[in-house]
């Protein structure tokens, strides 16, 4: 099967590609780029990409798709459609979820689960500890060697100092990255937002910046003792910024991820009736957002993921203090960014296919990541310039809540490629166990 | 008059801060006239025949709650109270099964404590009768805020310019909130002070309240004075070391309550723990409407049930 991208303006940071071509993707890979393929067979499907833009497929490191066990939240359809609806064709779910993804067994027949899906690539993060309780070590080599992509105890700090070192320790040999879940517990307990203004007036209990500013300090530390990795989740505040900032400086293995909605919204919006703001970290203030996207822009911050957090429905539907944390990011990701900072001009596109692909792939090491010739047709074509809604009610994900819910975006994925396969056209799914 | 366009029929009461400063004129204004029915001789008026009210309460609650009660019968309505015990986990199921409950034996108004911030937002959500949130864990108790306010402006005349202190355990009160909101709407300057670890951090940053370091520093010409409950399981989570330390830096005593001025109205939304946050003698002095207070409270809910649920606004 062949698949020819016609006149699409190709974006590859890789390959320092910016330029009107085409594609073509011949057996799963990306077989040509230049100016005027042309293709003498009639089996090629020919798509005319004029206006739009090529960039490699969007990788996510920071998703919940809740296999095992959560399946009413999510599963790796519903998750893999909302990630090719999104533009993402590789995407990293995380392991809080029951039972534990803590072992080669689990991290095994996820990948199998994954395959049947058939949607994006799914990569599957391992946990540091077992059952994530921070006591003992999961058998993070094992799971390595089934192929687990990184190692993280996410939704949990781990609050034993030594177990964290430990854990740096053993991993390093294995060249495996710990991602952390950054909030000290004991200054956390209870929060539901951010500790502010906001949170005083609504009378409940808030989670400092402080709490999440020592936790990063912490495992910088610990990570540079041991010399090993450390990425740092779903980052929210300018002082742990800042923390990063100062630490890759003096040669510290340590990378960054920050979520679109840490970077858009703050905890103004917060009321006791929309459950959809409610996320750890919190939304944080107006300062910590800008800081946040100073960081991103000068590189402290590496990546940019979602944290697709889904619930089902009825978790949500209730007392804000109640509700679980957490909302779906794969379907609002790139326009998200595309509106507020490719837009407004504070970000380039390639910029963009870095913070959104590249650096992951490079960070992580795997598949994707580029538009080079032999690599894998993982590909997202954009229309930047599309005008539309978004709207939970429409999501592909399980989970109809979202704090952008209704927010007017410019740009959109318009058509996802996995290993050569059509996975999405215009919003719908066209590949995939139910397709 | 501009109130006689404002109407609240059918309103929520979650907050105050969902209420204008016309609003919360137009029920204390209504609220005159029911105390004057509570004062009379009939106390069972035909506003609200026809009409049913439940108390759903998933908190103990002696005063609010009779008060609520008291208040709907006076005007005439059934008033239904259910007494809800919340278990530890499944509080989401057990309110939104509750609620359905309720609303499908049709009453009008459902006025609801819980324990959680938000739960009286999410039962708006969820019901169709009138919310009316008797507190909502430590966010809000508007039928308190404006019973505070009805109180001093019956005393002062005007609410305007006065200088109100709030003293104690802010973090934790959903009364002081009740108060930040209503108080700063009618124009009171408000001060507050507390141990630092009692009082919301940010609050500082509330263009709408003085923090003060130090208790005297808030007391000081105050035209009114609101002493809140101090509880003893604060102590376990390390925010005070002992009452009896909290007594000498921050109880309100002869000494101190002389700082205020001469005329201070004096209030607590009780249950009072004297000794600690409040001196006996200080509770039970000519300047303390802590008794008096809870006529004012009767009348303030019939002004907001009448208001909210009369068929005729007159």
């Amino acid at each position: 099967m062949k698949i020819l991208l016609k006149n699409g303006r190709i974006i590859d940071p890789a390959n320092k590609i910016d330029g009107k071509m085409d594609l073509l993707a011949e057996n799963g890979k990306i077989a040509a780029i230049g100016e005027d393929i042309t293709v003498a067979d009639e089996e090629t499907q020919i798509i005319d990409a004029t206006d739009k833009v090529i960039l490699p497929g969007l990788i996510d490191m920071h998703v919940h798709l809740r296999e095992p066990g959560q399946e009413a939240k999510e599963d790796f359809v519903s998750g893999g459609m909302a990630a090719v609806a999104g533009g993402f064709t590789r995407v990293a779910t995380m392991p809080n979820t029951s039972p534990v993804v803590d072992n080669a067994a689990l991290v095994r027949g996820l990948k199998k689960r994954a395959a049947e899906a058939n949607l994006a690539n799914i990569e599957i993060i391992g946990a540091v500890t077992k059952g994530q309780k921070g006591e003992e070590l999961a058998e993070m080599g094992d799971m390595a060697a089934a192929g687990a992509a990184a190692f993280s105890d996410d939704g949990h700090f781990i609050d034993s100092a030594k177990m964290m070192l430990n854990a740096f320790s053993y991993i390093k040999p294995f060249d495996k990255i710990i991602i952390n879940h950054e909030e000290e517990t004991t200054l956390v307990e209870g929060g539901v937002m951010n500790e502010g203004l906001k949170s005083a007036l609504l009378g409940v209990k808030g989670r400092p910046t402080v709490a999440e500013d020592i936790a990063i300090m912490r495992d910088i530390l610990l990570a540079e003792y041991a010399g090993a990795k450390v990425h740092v989740a779903h980052i929210s505040t300018a002082v742990g910024a800042n923390f990063v900032r100062e630490a890759k400086k003096r040669g510290v293995k340590v990378t960054a991820e920050v979520t679109p909605q840490h970077l858009t919204l703050t905890d103004d919006m917060v009321n006791l009736t929309d459950t959809a703001t409610k996320i750890n970290p919190p939304l944080r203030s107006k300062n910590d957002a800008e800081a946040l996207f100073a960081a991103l822009k000068d590189g402290t911050i590496d990546i940019i993921v979602t944290d697709h957090s889904p619930h089902a429905n009825e978790e949500k539907d209730r007392e804000y203090i109640y509700a679980p944390s957490g909302f779906p990011g794969l379907e609002t990701s790139l326009a998200v960014m595309l509106t507020d900072f490719y837009h407004t001009g504070k970000l380039t596109l390639t910029e963009l296919a870095e913070k959104m692909s590249l650096n992951p792939a490079k960070i992580f090491n795997l598949a994707g990541g580029t538009l080079s010739v032999g690599a894998a047709a993982d590909i997202a074509v954009v229309d930047t310039e599309l005008d539309w809604t978004a709207r939970a009610k429409d999501f592909y994900t399980k989970c109809k809540y979202s704090p952008f819910d209704g927010k007017k975006m410019k740009g959109k994925a318009v058509l996802t490629i996995v290993g050569g396969r059509i996975v999405m056209k215009d919003g719908k799914i066209t590949g995939g166990a139910k397709a | 008059m501009a109130e006689n366009k404002i109407s609240l029929r059918g309103k929520n009461v979650l907050a105050l801060s969902d209420f204008s400063a016309d609003e919360i004129n137009l029920i204390l204004d209504t609220a005159i006239h029911m105390k004057k029915i509570i004062g009379g001789n009939n106390k069972k008026l035909p506003i609200l025949s026809g009409k049913s009210i439940v108390t759903l309460f998933f908190e103990p609650s002696t005063r609010t709650r009779t008060s609520f009660e008291l208040a709907g019968k006076y005007l005439g309505a059934d008033v239904v109270n259910i007494t809800a015990a919340t278990s530890s986990v499944v509080k989401g199921e057990s309110l939104r099964d509750t609620l359905y409950t309720v609303e499908a034996m049709g009453v009008d108004a459902i006025v609801m404590r819980h324990k959680a911030e938000g739960a009286a937002e999410c039962a708006a959500k969820i019901a169709r009768p009138v919310i009316i949130n008797a507190g909502d864990g430590a966010h809000a108790h508007p039928s308190q805020g404006l019973l505070n306010l009805f109180t001093i402006r019956e005393i002062k005349h005007r609410l305007q310019g006065l200088k109100v202190a709030i003293v104690g355990d802010i973090l934790h009160s959903r009364v002081a909130r009740s108060d930040i909101e209503g108080m700063s709407k009618m124009g009171i300057d408000i001060h507050v002070a507390g141990p630092s670890t009692l009082l919301p951090r940010f609050l500082a940053k509330d263009t709408r309240v003085t923090v003060h370091d130090n208790v005297e520093d808030a007391l000081r010409d105050a035209d009114a004075v609101e002493v809140l409950r101090i509880q003893t399981e604060r102590m376990k989570g390390g925010l005070f070391p002992s009452t009896r330390e909290y007594a000498r830096v921050y109880g309100l005593n002869k000494e101190r309550l002389a700082l205020c001025k001469d005329d201070v109205i004096l209030l607590h939304p009780g249950p009072m723990n004297k000794g600690w946050e409040i001196s006996a003698d200080v509770a039970y002095c000519e300047n303390s409407f802590i008794q008096k207070e809870v006529t004012n409270g009767a009348a303030v809910r019939m002004a907001l049930y009448k208001l909210i649920l009369a068929e005729e606004e007159n």
